[in-house]
């Protein structure tokens, strides 16, 4: 079931959540909305579920308009941030829920509800708690029982809310490797929000980048990585060290830096700024050729994990971050207090809309 | 960890004076204190009031009872009463709780403020309120008067007078349960296909329903002793428009103690009833809350 969006707009008073936003999601793909909070993931999401009215604009499932539709009739399965089981009901009961509350004609019988709720709770590997109470459950198995639950009507559609917010950091690894398997394995068409950059580029197939109502990049992992079409995108996918500088006729002058950019060769200067991701920062002892490079000094080392993060500080004050791999750290022995050439092996530039809210 | 730290610097206690340790004179006379005063205000009255009932044997506080039509029919009066107002409270009460709860409109909180209304006002001026509305000078009294409807000095007139005393009951106790427990799971419910009367009844009810039972015993606790609204709408017609509480104060003016303690006596009797539940109701609670998270 492919989901469509038209120009869909919602705003809370002056606030604008959601601001005409279109955007289509392949059937069977799993796709992840992320921003940080206030970019209107949630909002959206919750528009595309029927559980709020857009203002303006439209949802299609497989062409057909939704947004006409009574929630009840969208067949959507939706998981709660924080789960919404009922708590008075059993584990097997709450995935019942939605077989149960069917019209008379459309309901299962007793047996067959029997069937397929323990064949979901075996799905999300809970058969063996469908008589215990929510309360009784960790935040991973309560967030597994959600899903089941959503997964009982067999939704054309599933929708995930921060789905694994608020669980600790270790569950939130499993259970999204889980997320991705079981997602291979039953295909049906799903949207998941998540302000978690690392959680998106891991898990979706395709990831849409929000910011304050409207999408900023639609695309794969490693597209919305490598090739950030923003700088708001670059800056949230990960850490960014930023050189503030201009552009004129052709060439960016950054600070120390300067490099050709041919696209902007207008005479008139612009502001600009160029982006460049800890890995791709070079350091050395010695200046070395190349398009310009800035002298720091070595604040803090950090050798703990995969990568050796450096904390450098630059001749004018700005604090710079560098990743090193343990072999190069290895050979260059930087020691806290020695100054060091850092030169940028790649870098993207961005016109400067203003300087630097970029994490 | 426990073996590198420091050792602590030696406890400083006996320069503290803790709160718990005030002088065992002043402890002891508090409680005692308390204790007289129960027993004075409370436990002498309540035990008088079935002494005086019980004082010429049980044949005789039988007959007292049900042997008099007019106590008889106060009885029956009072059981017919009540249970009405109470349907209507609860039906007014979850309406008013769901809609603070859940919705957010202008006048909310005048809302919020207005429920809590029967609750300040005298139940007199409560009762003088409803013979202005009905009564023969009153607003709709001419009109009730030319349709033959009765209200004043009439089992409807005690009903809502009942139900205007003891409105703020229910809803006060579900608001803050319906505020603590969201609409999350409603919401879900809907998602999942549920109608709204399915989602009430599956998942909103069982949810608020310890709640709604407490305020279902107050409410009922507060409706069978009600009197000073009952009396100023009833017009005190023995045999027709006397409740309970109405029928002890007129057997006290006939100088019918006995009489007045008997029925008396059944009043206290409800009320511990209630009491009882009310406390095993609030040892069960907290454990049900406890889910909530």
């Amino acid at each position: 079931m492919s989901i469509e969006i038209r120009n869909v707009t919602r705003s809370f008073g002056s606030f604008v959540a959601v601001n005409d936003v279109s955007l289509t999601v392949p059937s069977g793909e799993l796709v992840a909305l992320l921003g940080p909070s206030g970019s209107g993931k949630t909002s959206l999401l919750r528009i595309i579920a029927g559980l709020e009215r857009p203002d303006r604009g439209q949802v299609f499932f497989e062409g057909e308009d939704a947004t006409v539709r009574d929630p009840r009739l969208r067949r959507v399965g939706f998981v709660f941030q924080h789960y919404a089981l009922f708590r008075h009901m059993s584990v097997f009961e709450n995935v019942a829920f939605g077989l149960r509350v069917r019209p008379r004609s459309a309901r299962p019988s007793k047996a067959e509800i029997q069937e397929r709720v323990m064949g979901l709770l075996k799905l999300v590997q809970l058969d063996w708690l469908a008589g215990r109470l929510p309360s009784e459950l960790s935040g991973g198995q309560r967030q597994r029982v959600a899903l089941a639950r959503a997964l009982a009507v067999q939704p054309r559609v599933l929708l995930l809310d921060e789905p694994f917010g608020s669980l600790d950091a270790q569950v939130r690894q499993e259970l999204r490797r889980w997320l991705r398997r079981l997602h291979d394995e039953i295909r049906v068409t799903s949207v998941f929000v998540t302000h978690d950059q690392e959680e998106a580029l891991e898990v979706a197939d395709r990831v849409v980048v929000m910011n304050q109502g409207r999408v900023e990049q639609v695309g794969s992992p490693q597209e919305v990585f490598d090739r950030p079409a923003t700088s708001f995108v670059m800056g949230f996918l990960g850490h960014v060290n930023i050189f503030h500088g201009r552009v004129e006729a052709g060439r960016a002058l950054l600070g120390p830096l300067a490099v050709d950019w041919p696209e902007h060769a207008a005479a008139e200067p612009r502001a600009a700024a160029a982006y460049v991701r800890p890995h791709e920062l070079d350091v050395a002892r010695a200046a070395a050729e190349g398009n310009g490079g800035i002298w720091a000094t070595v604040r803090h080392v950090n050798a703990a994990g995969a990568v050796v993060k450096l904390e450098l500080e630059a001749a004018d004050g700005g604090p710079l971050r560098v990743d090193l791999s343990p072999e190069r750290h290895e050979a260059l022995g930087p020691r806290v207090g020695e100054r060091l050439y850092v030169q940028p092996r790649r870098l993207r530039l961005f016109l400067d809309e203003a300087p630097g809210p970029a994490r | 960890m426990r073996e590198s730290a420091p050792p602590l610097p030696p406890p400083v206690e006996h320069r503290i004076r803790y709160v718990r340790e005030d002088p065992a004179w002043v402890r002891w006379s508090l409680t005692l204190a308390a204790m007289a005063v129960v027993a004075v205000l409370i436990v002498v009255p309540v035990v008088h009031v079935f002494a005086g009932a019980l004082k010429d044997g049980f044949g005789v506080y039988w007959s007292n009872l049900f042997g008099d039509p007019d106590t008889r029919h106060s009885i029956r009066l009072t059981l017919t009463v009540v249970p009405v107002a109470l349907a209507a409270n609860v039906l007014f009460g979850v309406a008013a709780a769901w809609a603070i709860a859940r919705f957010r409109f202008p006048g909310r909180t005048l809302l919020t403020a207005l429920i809590d209304l029967p609750f300040s006002v005298s139940p007199v001026v409560a009762g003088l309120m409803f013979v202005l509305i009905f009564g023969l000078q009153g607003y709709l009294g001419p009109f009730l008067r030319a349709h033959d409807v009765k209200i004043l000095f009439a089992t409807p007139g005690l009903i809502l007078a009942t139900a205007f005393v003891t409105f703020p009951f229910v809803a006060r106790e579900l608001i803050p349960v319906m505020e603590a427990i969201g609409d999350e799971e409603e919401t879900a419910a809907v998602s999942l296909g549920a109608s709204g009367w399915q989602m009430f009844r599956r998942v909103t009810v069982p949810n608020i329903k310890w709640g709604l039972l407490y305020g279902i015993i107050l409410c009922n606790a507060r409706a069978m002793g009600e009197f000073g609204a009952v009396y100023v709408v009833s017009g005190h017609i023995a045999g027709q428009t006397d409740t309970m509480p109405l029928r002890v104060e007129k057997l006290f003016q006939e100088y019918n103690l006995p009489g007045a303690f008997a029925v008396a006596s059944v009043l206290t009797l409800l009320a511990l009833l209630t009491l009882v539940i009310k406390a095993g109701l609030e040892r069960r609670v907290p454990s049900e809350r406890a889910h909530v998270d």
